[in-house]
């Protein structure tokens, strides 16, 4: 980025509420106004959205499954919002920039911070393509009690909202919550039952949250079709079949070897080669599917 | 009355000679050591007085000064017993100064006149070689290290035996070099090991290329296990390295008795509360540290997380250079440290990560401080990363997997190969690098590394050219999991 451009990313622009998108003023409690940093002009944040946000001490699935999200859904044309905090959201954000498409990241403190710190540099990516918003000023400190009301306009930019992991009171669920109240779609992915990790998610969908099986049954909300996959790369027939192994569920190598017969070192390369196509990524010694066999 | 002996100090490994003079006076009895002795040098009197006496030999009754030059260079340890003793046998006219010509001496004396073994000989003998001195006193026991040096040495039970030598009147056993010996048996067994397939097939490759790995994964799940078996797959030492690893274990005291060759590559694993100079090696007069007593062999590090990050940040010099370089106000010290770093360490504080049946408690700032401890530097070193799975009970329960020896060969044949001609990358090979180094984060190192361990791959298939599967596996212990990510 040029100096210059770096200079109009980080000048921070105000909407009136009169400017806000239609969808955010709709919502029961609409910002009086909304500060905006980034290169994306404001007429991005009235394109159709779809907010994914979930725990930010997430499992491995969690992150690999929100960046698989933000990256299919961002493909397709849809502009991810989400909160910009550790976990769920920030893979979220990452998935779309991924797939070359927008994102905006909406802050619970003041606009010219970035917070958590960790994400300083993640937030200077979104902010060469996308934008970050917050209803704050410059120089408000971020409090437990704003993170809340900034999740009331992550769900209300979003004409729906995914929610990837949640315990029994994350804040997710208080998404939720808002984009229930304000009758948007409500996704919650389903998770172990065995865990604590996504009691939330369950009860969600217990209570009659649509289950998320894959980025499809959001397009359909929206009437998009998945953008085609990159053409498949050829992988060996090794591969195939380790893929196909991997595809009924996570797997650590040694299972992996047991399952298709190969030798550590064949393996070895075949889980180099899908982890080079982008197919299956490791997490702690473990190897799941990232993108969904098309 | 003047007499002279030679004998040599250690700075660092490196042998400086030293005059040991010693003159009689007319005047009171007396005995005074001068030329910067420390305090076990200084203690040298008690010893040599008793010594002598205990030999049967006369203590002279007069004023006796020993001169250790060069003055300034500082003297440590018991080392100078044996050749100050000489030398005032020769100042005393018991033994002639001719007979002593040609000689070099080290050893330190006990009180009823035995000579006792010291560290550094073999470095002593070194020195004495290089300065052509033909023949070395040493104690008897530290005649085969003295004899590796090509010296010949003077074998000593005790201090009456150098004088009857001196003096004609006796000659050592001639001395053969012993036969080489077999490599020290019970080493840690890879069939121990049940299951873990792709950690096994990490330790071989480590091995056959002598890759620095790391071993990460949640407790139980036999990662020290695995690493305290890489000893045994490991191929000798040749000869050369020997010897380079063996002055090493010489000057730090740690040559066990009758094996005065270390043909077994070292296997050091200092405990993660070691301070850092225990480990790179420091002190006045600089001593080599764990790392250094791991050249040619192995470094490590259990709980690698656990370290004290200046200590880790410390061996970053080491892994690259495969030297330590230890500077003191009197002087540099160079020690080699050419070793392979074998770590373990647990996914997060707790050690739950990574295990599907437990729930991990660490906050998000304890595990940041945790992977902190690990720079992105330190992790770009290691050239294989594998994280360990819990084993399932199915594997626990399975046949015993291979044992050490088939690998060992293997491994040795591979090295062989290795050393021959190193596996040169096909253009496929080369096309598929070029493509993980766009996609992964792979920095300048990593892609080195990389290519090096696709090498070994190679060569353990005994194939001509390193082929993009070989290449495809090496890439696969680099991939960025949660440990490079989150460095």
């Amino acid at each position: 980025m040029s100096a210059a451009a770096a200079e109009s990313a980080r000048a921070v622009r105000r909407l009136r509420r009169s400017d806000l998108p239609e969808l955010l003023r709709q919502i029961h409690d609409p910002p009086r106004a909304l500060f905006l940093r980034g290169s994306a002009d404001a007429e991005i944040l009235g394109r159709p959205a779809v907010a994914i946000v979930g725990a930010r001490a997430c499992s491995p699935y969690g992150s690999q499954v929100a960046r698989m999200l933000g990256r299919e859904l961002a493909a397709a044309g849809l502009v991810v919002v989400s909160g910009l905090a550790r976990g769920v959201d920030g893979e979220a954000h990452r998935g779309a920039l991924e797939a070359g498409g927008l994102t905006v990241a909406v802050l619970g403190c003041g606009i010219d911070r970035d917070y958590p710190a960790a994400h300083a540099d993640l937030a200077r990516r979104i902010c060469e393509r996308g934008l970050v918003v917050s209803e704050y000023e410059p120089c408000v400190e971020p409090a437990p009690w704003r993170f809340p009301a900034r999740n009331r306009i992550i769900a209300g930019l979003a004409a729906a909202t995914v929610i990837v992991e949640a315990r029994e009171r994350s804040g997710a669920l208080i998404t939720a919550d808002f984009a229930l109240e304000d009758g948007r779609e409500v996704f919650a992915v389903p998770g172990e039952i065995t865990g604590t990790l996504a009691t939330g998610t369950n009860r969600l969908l217990r209570q009659g949250a649509t289950p998320l099986t894959s980025a499809d049954d959001v397009l359909d909300v929206f009437g998009l079709a998945a953008s085609p996959l990159p053409q498949a790369t050829a992988i060996s027939p090794r591969a195939a079949a380790v893929l196909a192994r991997l595809a009924d569920g996570v797997a650590g190598a040694d299972e992996l070897a047991r399952a298709t017969g190969l030798e550590p070192g064949p393996l070895a390369a075949a889980l180099a080669e899908l982890e080079l196509a982008g197919l299956v990524a490791e997490a702690e010694g473990r190897y799941r599917v990232v993108v969904r066999p098309g | 009355m003047l007499a002279r002996t030679i004998t040599h100090a250690l700075v660092g490994l490196d042998a400086r000679r030293v005059e040991v003079e010693a003159h009689l006076q007319n005047g009171l009895p007396a005995f005074a050591i001068v030329g910067l002795p420390d305090r076990a040098c200084q203690e040298a009197k008690q010893r040599v007085r008793s010594g002598i006496t205990s030999a049967e030999l006369n203590w002279p009754d007069r004023r006796l000064t020993v001169n250790l030059a060069p003055a300034e260079l500082r003297k440590e340890g018991s080392g100078f017993d044996l050749p100050i003793a000489l030398a005032v046998l020769a100042a005393s006219r018991q033994v002639t100064e001719e007979s002593l010509r040609g000689h070099a001496a080290v050893g330190e004396l006990a009180l009823d006149g035995r000579v006792r073994p010291v560290a550094g000989v073999l470095a002593a003998a070194e020195g004495a070689k290089e300065q052509g001195l033909s023949r070395l006193f040493c104690a008897a026991t530290s005649a085969p290290e003295a004899a590796l040096a090509g010296i010949e040495p003077v074998p000593l039970h005790h201090l009456a035996e150098a004088a009857s030598y001196l003096r004609g009147e006796w000659q050592p056993e001639p001395f053969d070099e012993p036969a080489d010996l077999p490599a020290p048996e019970g080493l840690p067994d890879l069939a121990d090991v049940r299951g873990q397939e792709r950690a096994r097939r990490a330790l071989e490759l480590a091995a056959a290329g002598g890759h620095n790995l790391l071993l990460a994964g949640p407790p139980g799940t036999g990662k020290t296990m695995l690493a305290r078996r890489l000893p045994g797959i490991l191929p000798p030492l040749t000869r050369d390295e020997a010897l380079q690893v063996t002055r090493i274990h010489s000057v730090a005291g740690l040559l066990p008795p009758g094996r005065p060759l270390v043909t077994a590559p070292p296997f050091r694993a200092p405990h993660h509360t070691a301070s850092a100079p225990a480990i790179v090696g420091g002190g006045s007069g600089p001593r080599p540290g764990e790392a250094s007593l791991a050249h040619r062999g192995v470094l490590f590090l259990d709980e690698l997380a656990e370290f004290p990050r200046p200590t880790l940040e410390a061996l970053r010099q080491p892994l690259e250079d495969g030297a330590i370089s230890i500077a003191r106000v009197e002087g540099k010290a160079v020690f080699p440290a050419r070793f392979q770093l074998v770590a373990t360490m647990n996914l997060c504080p707790c050690g739950a990560r990574g295990d599907p049946a437990a729930e991990c408690s660490c906050s998000t700032q304890r595990l940041a401080a945790y992977r902190d401890k690990l720079s992105r530097a330190l992790l770009d070193r290691f050239d294989l990363l594998v994280t360990v799975p819990r084993p399932r009970a199915l594997e626990l329960a399975a046949a015993p997997s291979e044992a050490s020896a088939p690998v060992r060969e293997r491994v040795v044949a591979a090295r062989e190969r290795l050393r021959e001609r190193c596996p040169r990358r096909t253009e496929a090979a080369d096309v598929l690098l070029l493509r993980a180094v766009e996609r992964l984060p792979l920095s300048a190192r990593g892609h080195a590394r990389v290519a090096r361990v696709s090498a070994t791959v190679a060569a353990l298939a005994d194939a001509e050219e390193v082929e993009p599967e070989h290449l495809a596996e090496a890439l696969s212990f680099r991939t960025p999991n949660e440990l490079a990510a989150a460095a």
